[in-house]
């Protein structure tokens, strides 16, 4: 299990170089000009000092490894030294964005805690949901609630969040005046009445973002689950005089969560990616918004930061899935 | 000669005796002389079997038809400003309304569609395209496997719709001074959409066209000398064709919704050349006193979407020969 872990994980090395390096040279091409905002009174021998200041006058290659090396090498020592007090990156050169002329780490690291909040809970909510569906779909095939689950869920894959989230704001909001349409990240959660008030601007992003999940993941679980319900050792456990209860819930469960227990863990990365949707159609600040932002404003390292962590999370959820799916299955493990 | 005799001495039986005395002769001699029922025969009737696809399939014919067809019917300049005419809610004049500058939203709603709707398709033939050359070469050369799966693998693990906006981004400029404004952008959202959408695709074709290779037909042509190109051209693709149709539909699907994904977050079609998703990103500025302004063009999105997915679904069954003919 170690072996195959390891094989893993240094396959995932030369796939996080490539994608580095794609993105990397994408933006290389790109013909917004940092001094675009500069006066035009500033004499051009300055601004080519400002250019060289932000590290814009070396060739692409060396250009390239500084950032691999701000990326992989100093951000990690800064965090270290954010959590324990150390000074192992004084005075290095870190990752400054264009638009705030600060690390841009420092405004990543501001902007995670919303969006984790809002994308954990709507997938914590769709799990919770899309699994009883999925299973009872599957046990009851073809009945009245199966055909249910199975609109529904095309009707969740086909409504893109920027229309369904646009829909419960004028339902929820303008029409009813329910829920706020617009997420307060300022909101300190300390009392009984500011806790209300959080769930219910949390209530519409969450459910709209639990909707896609939902009826993809129950689509998933009733399949897995079918496979799984005509199988010998099904009619074994009925024989032994088994509860249908045990049979469903213990035998059967157990065996169809492997697949869907790694599809859960590659989808947090894609809902990542989706959220950036979601988050301006709600105005969450949180790191989709701040993407946008950047590529509105040209801030190519903020973006170039971003969608390399977007990238990260999916190499990584890619590898728990994988290992997550050798510990479950053992015929997997082919060390 | 034989057809010739029956009709002959059947037509005088028909003033005599009753009409079904006569039938079942002719049903027998039917069924000897019909030819083989042909594969998309059918697949058209396992089809026909699944309500949901042949609903979903007549929905899409007709919007594709009402978004092409239409303008011929309502023929309203979707550009033409009538500023007297703003705001108004749903007349006789204008069955969706008139928006902020009076511009009829029916018309808007129709030209939206059309390039929504074609961006859909083209992007799709493209990704179909890139899917399947590189699916039946790393499955039919075995020294290209290796190489061209490490590749769908590193596209399938970038982060689609970042990459898809800062493309947006990049290249917005010089495409639209080459090619104009409208005609560069649709150029760039399609290559943009079709380059980081193959990878189903390809691996779905890819496992086919492993087992396909194996089987003897294969065998026997390669046998009497037909050349790798004609192999895969004769022999593979039309075997392959099953999953490549569906995920065709599906591709339709995810394009059209990426693109209004784009429009809506601003870095799509420009402000006077209205797609679906454009209009609902126009709407949202209107959502309290309009709300419908949004619904219309959302609604034309998922209906599109919704008509796809069944039609994948039930050409999906139709087209699994295990499923057909139960």
């Amino acid at each position: 299990m170690l072996n195959f872990t390891i094989r893993r994980l240094v396959l995932a090395v030369p796939t996080l170089l490539f994608i580095s390096l794609v993105i990397f040279l994408l933006l290389e091409l790109a013909p917004g000009d940092p001094m675009a905002q500069v006066p035009l009174t500033v004499p051009p021998e300055v601004k080519e000092k400002m250019r060289e200041a932000l590290g814009l006058g070396q060739p692409m290659h060396i250009r390239f490894w500084k950032w691999i090396v701000q990326f992989f090498w100093i951000e990690p020592q800064v965090l270290i030294d954010a959590m324990f007090g150390t000074t192992f990156s004084e005075g290095d050169l870190r990752v400054i964005s264009w638009q705030t002329r600060s690390p841009v780490m420092d405004i990543v690291v501001q902007r995670i805690p919303q969006t984790l909040w809002v994308v954990g809970t709507a997938y914590v909510v769709a799990i919770l949901i899309a699994l009883p569906i999925g299973i009872y779909s599957a046990y009851r095939q073809y009945s009245w609630f199966d055909q249910m689950g199975t609109f529904v869920s095309m009707v969740g894959f086909s409504v893109p969040p920027f229309f369904s989230g646009v829909l419960v704001i004028v339902i929820f909001s303008v029409q009813l005046g329910w829920f706020p349409s617009i997420y307060d990240t300022t909101l300190v959660v300390n009392s009984w009445d500011s806790f209300m008030l959080q769930l219910k601007q949390m209530i519409m992003p969450v459910m709209v973002l639990a909707l896609q999940i939902t009826a993809q993941l129950s689509r998933f679980m009733r399949a897995s689950m079918l496979d799984n319900l005509n199988q010998d050792y099904v009619r074994t456990a009925r024989a032994k005089g088994l509860s249908e209860y045990t049979v469903v819930m213990v035998h059967v469960l157990r065996n169809s969560m492997i697949p869907v227990v790694t599809v859960i863990a590659l989808g947090i990365p894609a809902i990542f990616g989706g959220a950036i949707i979601t988050e301006q159609v709600f105005k969450v600040n949180g790191i989709g918004q701040l993407l946008i932002g950047a590529i509105q404003a040209n801030d190519l390292p903020m973006v170039q930061t971003l969608t390399f962590i977007f990238a990260v999370l999916i190499v990584l959820f890619n590898l728990i899935a994988d290992v997550l799916y050798g510990i479950l299955d053992p015929r997997i493990r082919y060390d | 000669m034989t057809d010739h005799d029956r009709t002959d001495t059947l037509v005088p039986d028909e003033g005599l005796a009753p009409a079904s005395t006569a039938l079942p002769t002719t049903d027998v001699m039917e069924e000897l002389t019909t030819p083989p029922r042909s594969q998309w025969r059918d697949v058209w009737d396992q089809f026909k079997t699944h309500k949901g696809a042949m609903i979903g399939a007549i929905l899409f014919i007709f919007i594709v038809a009402g978004v092409y067809l239409g303008p011929y019917l309502w023929s309203i300049d979707p550009t033409q400003i009538d500023i007297r005419s703003r705001n108004q809610g749903p007349s006789w004049a204008h069955p969706f309304g008139t928006d902020q500058l009076g511009r009829d939203i029916l018309a808007r709603m129709m030209s939206g569609g059309q390039t929504s709707v074609s961006v859909g398709i083209t992007a799709m033939l493209l990704a179909l395209f890139l899917g399947s050359l590189i699916g039946v070469v790393a499955g039919f050369f075995k020294r290209l496997d290796g190489p061209l799966m490490r590749l769908t693998d590193l596209f399938l693990a970038l982060p689609l719709l970042p990459l898809l906006l800062v493309m947006m981004l990049l290249f917005r400029e010089p495409l639209s001074a080459a090619f104009g404004l409208e005609r560069g952008i649709f150029i760039l959202i399609v290559c943009a959409i079709g380059i980081t959408s193959w990878m189903p695709t390809a691996r779905i074709v890819r496992g086919d066209v492993l087992a396909i290779k194996e089987r003897e037909f294969v065998l026997a042509a390669r046998s009497i000398g037909t050349s790798n190109t004609q192999i895969i051209t004769r022999h593979i693709l039309p075997n392959v064709l099953s999953p490549i149709m569906v995920s065709a539909t599906l591709g339709i699907a995810t394009a059209i919704i990426t693109e209004s994904a784009l429009s809506f977050l601003g870095l799509g079609f420009p402000p006077d050349f209205p797609t679906w998703g454009r209009l609902l990103f126009d709407g949202v500025d209107y959502l309290q006193q309009y709300p419908e302004r949004v619904f219309w063009p959302g609604l034309a999105i998922s209906l599109t979407v919704l008509s796809v997915n069944y039609l994948g679904d039930g050409l999906r069954d139709a087209l699994d020969p295990r499923i057909r003919g139960r």
